[in-house]
């Protein structure tokens, strides 16, 4: 059967966390910024350019970040799970929990002039870009003060002033937007870049493919960033991929494959390709990650895949557990501080939740607003002409 | 809240037989919901033609909305099997495929998503017969796609982009009301030797429960159907708003005002002849469909019976369709062309 054989290979999403334990000096807790040196787990594997170094330079301060912003993340896909249960959220809900070190990682190697843009899987990447637990929770329930006014839902969430161009529906259809802004970037001159994220699903677009060889013709700064999660929704890469290796894809594009459990190397892995795609255009960079939950509130996420192999990958690659180990096992905060640090955070996201819950609805007259920009003088009708007839502003 | 009463409506169960409908199959079956029938149909499709495929995104384990189920099991995964996500090399595939003498049954997951593959529908499938004088044609295409309102489906699991299709020559789009329908219709689709696109209400596919003989039966396409008799006025729709026109049909009869009811079933190419003749003799017309009605497929109908029916008409052609604007996410009560507006619209109509 089918699973059987899904069993054995889930063996490849549990590789060991290694870390290395320099000697141990009591660190005075988040406020060290001096430097550390942490080896990656997992080396990278290249395409037709050099891998980074696997020493990733970091600091006290920056794990510690780490922990607490990937346990805020991890709190709010949670939380938001328990909204669409009770029917505060509807429409669809997905959630990226387990994929949270991508990104904390990739936020820890940008600017806020860099742009994200990513698909419907946004909760965490919007949460990185600095958004407000509040504004994600009302949006997520379609309330007025929601980051997209309520008007979006949870696959649309935007933040205009950290450079994040949301959360996209339709697969695959951010790819070529994201080069699109690349292009922006470099006909300004604006020394930044973008990451433009897609899954392994929306690998096989025919757009990617379009988007990739104009990036390289043109040599934008684009960044494509392929969260591979093995799963897109219910198919695994095998079964939907001929190759599924898709930081080769790019055939004459260099591509990274980077273990994206591990925040450090996805913040080393960022670091190099945006030093590259400003020189050079267009890198891939392949996240290997994975997601607890299903596709969507609506798959329970246990039809196409064993309940041992997500329990497997909780265990052996958390994220988060990860960084605490490392947290742990470099004296830079003890069992009880991170404990204290995350019941903060689960206190912090109930609030925010409560927070959203009070907020109202978006006025019905907001259903024809933003559809043009003004003096177009369009009608919109409602029943039969004679009604609701609203000149779109 | 209206969300909550918009959606009461939609657990009706079917027309019945009593108002003089002219049904193809009087027989009784077995209740089934709609996925059920239209997984019966490919069932039966598949083993009457070996040379059939059914493919598309996750179809293989039953498809997200279970209408594939079995299907693997009992056909096999040479004649079943789930393809990458790519909705314009899926149809594309499907085309050349079919282009070979074969039936190639294409899901598209959503509605929403099949404008990747419009180009290959629109410049490939449609021209195909045309363009090589006969010699080729796609023929044994079907594509089918679940479409229209669920209540929470937001910008991308709500679209209705029929009106796309039946603009485009060389195809036809067929859109079923029921279960039984649906399975007739379904396989009078896969069967015809044009490329089709089927657009299945996703709403109804748990919702509605109707007897379905369970033999192998066709609905010719290209004929509508008078589901409900009447004299005041016709209206006319398509799949699930067809359960929301007959709500407010039953209300107009509290009011004293007759009214016919006209399932299209095939939009293209559509029965003129049954909805002219029908407006002839109520001499009035309302059209209703969810998608937005600037442009939608209630124009068409509108401006041929209008063409026909000139001097037998007492009141302009009303159109009760979704707003113009994207498919709303939290909005969707307000966007959805409810049984009030088309009650009013009836009302307005009758009394011009």
């Amino acid at each position: 059967m089918a699973l059987s054989r899904l069993s054995s290979r889930s063996n490849t999403f549990l590789k060991p966390a290694i870390t290395a334990l320099p000697s141990s000096i009591r660190r005075h807790v988040s406020t060290d910024s001096s430097p550390i040196t942490i080896e990656t787990a997992v080396p990278f594997t290249s395409h037709l350019c050099e891998s980074p170094s696997r020493s990733v330079e970091t600091s006290s301060e920056e794990i510690l970040a780490f922990f607490r912003d990937m346990a805020r993340m991890r709190r709010m896909e949670i939380a938001a799970d328990s909204l669409y249960k009770a029917k505060l959220i509807r429409g669809f809900c997905h959630l990226y929990d387990g994929q949270e070190a991508l990104a904390v990682g990739m936020e820890a190697a940008i600017t806020r002039k860099d742009a994200i843009i990513t698909s419907y899987r946004d909760h965490c990447t919007f949460i990185g870009r600095g958004g407000k637990l509040v504004d994600a929770f009302s949006e997520l329930m379609g309330r007025k003060t929601g980051c997209s006014h309520g008007k979006g839902g949870s696959m649309h969430f935007y933040k205009k002033d950290a450079s994040f161009y949301g959360g996209h529906g339709i697969v695959g259809a951010q790819i070529p937007l994201g080069c699109g802004l690349a292009f922006a970037q470099k006909y300004n001159k604006d020394e930044a870049v973008t990451f433009a994220l897609y899954g392994d699903g929306a690998a096989n677009q025919g757009q990617l493919f379009e988007a990739l060889n104009i990036s390289a013709l043109w040599d934008l700064p684009a960044i494509l960033v392929c969260e591979n999660n093995h799963y897109g929704m219910g198919t695994a890469t095998w079964r939907s991929a001929k190759s599924p290796a898709y930081f080769k894809r790019g055939d004459y594009v260099p591509g990274l494959k980077v273990d994206g459990m591990d925040a450090l190397a996805v913040k080393q892995a960022c670091k190099f390709a945006k030093e590259h795609a400003l020189k050079n255009g267009p890198i891939i960079l392949e996240m290997d990650t994975y997601r607890y939950h299903g596709h969507s509130m609506s798959d329970p996420g246990s039809t196409y895949r064993t309940r041992d192999e997500i329990s497997g990958v909780r265990q052996v690659r958390d994220p988060i557990e990860r960084v605490r180990k490392l947290l742990l096992s470099h004296d830079i905060a003890t069992e009880k501080e991170l404990k204290d640090m995350e019941k903060e955070i689960r206190k912090e996201v109930d609030d925010a939740v409560a927070q959203a819950k009070e907020s109202p609805v978006p006025d019905a007259s907001e259903l024809f607003t933003n559809m043009y920009v003004k003096d177009c003088g369009v009608e919109s009708f409602g029943a039969d002409r004679k009604e609701l007839k609203v000149t779109l502003p | 809240m209206a969300a909550l009463l918009g959606r009461s409506f939609r657990k009706m169960s079917f027309p019945s037989l009593s108002h003089g409908a002219r049904r193809v199959s009087t027989e009784t079956g077995k209740p089934l919901n709609l996925y059920s029938a239209i997984n019966q149909a490919l069932h039966i499709a598949l083993d009457t033609d070996p040379r059939s495929y059914v493919f598309g995104e996750d179809v293989g384990f039953g498809g997200v909305f279970r209408c594939t189920t079995g299907l693997a099991e009992r056909f096999g995964k040479n004649r079943v099997f789930n393809t990458p996500l790519c909705e314009q090399g899926i149809v594309g595939f499907g085309i050349g495929l079919a282009a070979m003498g074969n039936r190639a049954v294409v899901e598209i997951q959503f509605a929403d998503y099949i404008y990747p593959a419009f180009d290959q529908i629109v410049n490939e499938a449609a021209k195909f017969r045309y363009r090589s004088g006969n010699q080729f044609n796609c023929g044994g295409l079907t594509i089918r796609a679940p479409y229209g309102a669920v209540g929470h489906g937001g910008h991308y699991h709500s679209q209705s982009p029929e009106a796309f299709f039946c603009h485009v020559p060389g195809i036809k789009v067929v859109i079923p009301r029921s279960p039984r329908e649906a399975k007739g219709l379904l396989l009078s689709c896969i069967r015809d030797p044009n490329p089709v696109v089927f657009f299945e209400p996703k709403w109804l596919y748990r919702q509605a429960v109707e007897e379905v003989p369970e033999h192998d039966y066709m609905i010719p396409l290209s004929e509508a159907e008078v589901i409900r008799e009447g004299n005041d006025i016709t209206l006319v729709g398509w799949g699930a708003q067809l359960t929301i026109m007959e709500q407010a049909c039953l209300d107009a009869e509290k009011e004293g005002i007759s009214c016919e009811l006209i399932d299209l079933k095939t939009l293209l190419p559509w029965d003129k002849e049954t909805v002219e003749a029908s407006v002839k003799k109520t001499g009035r017309l309302l059209i209703s469909h969810e998608a937005p009605v600037t442009g939608g497929f209630g124009a068409e109908i509108s401006a041929t019976i209008l063409e026909r029916c000139f001097l037998k008409l007492e009141a302009p052609v009303s159109r009760v369709c979704g707003l113009d604007t994207p498919f709303p996410l939290v909005f969707e009560p307000f966007y959805m062309p409810t049984k009030n507006k088309i009650l009013d619209a009836i009302k307005s109509t009758v009394n011009y």
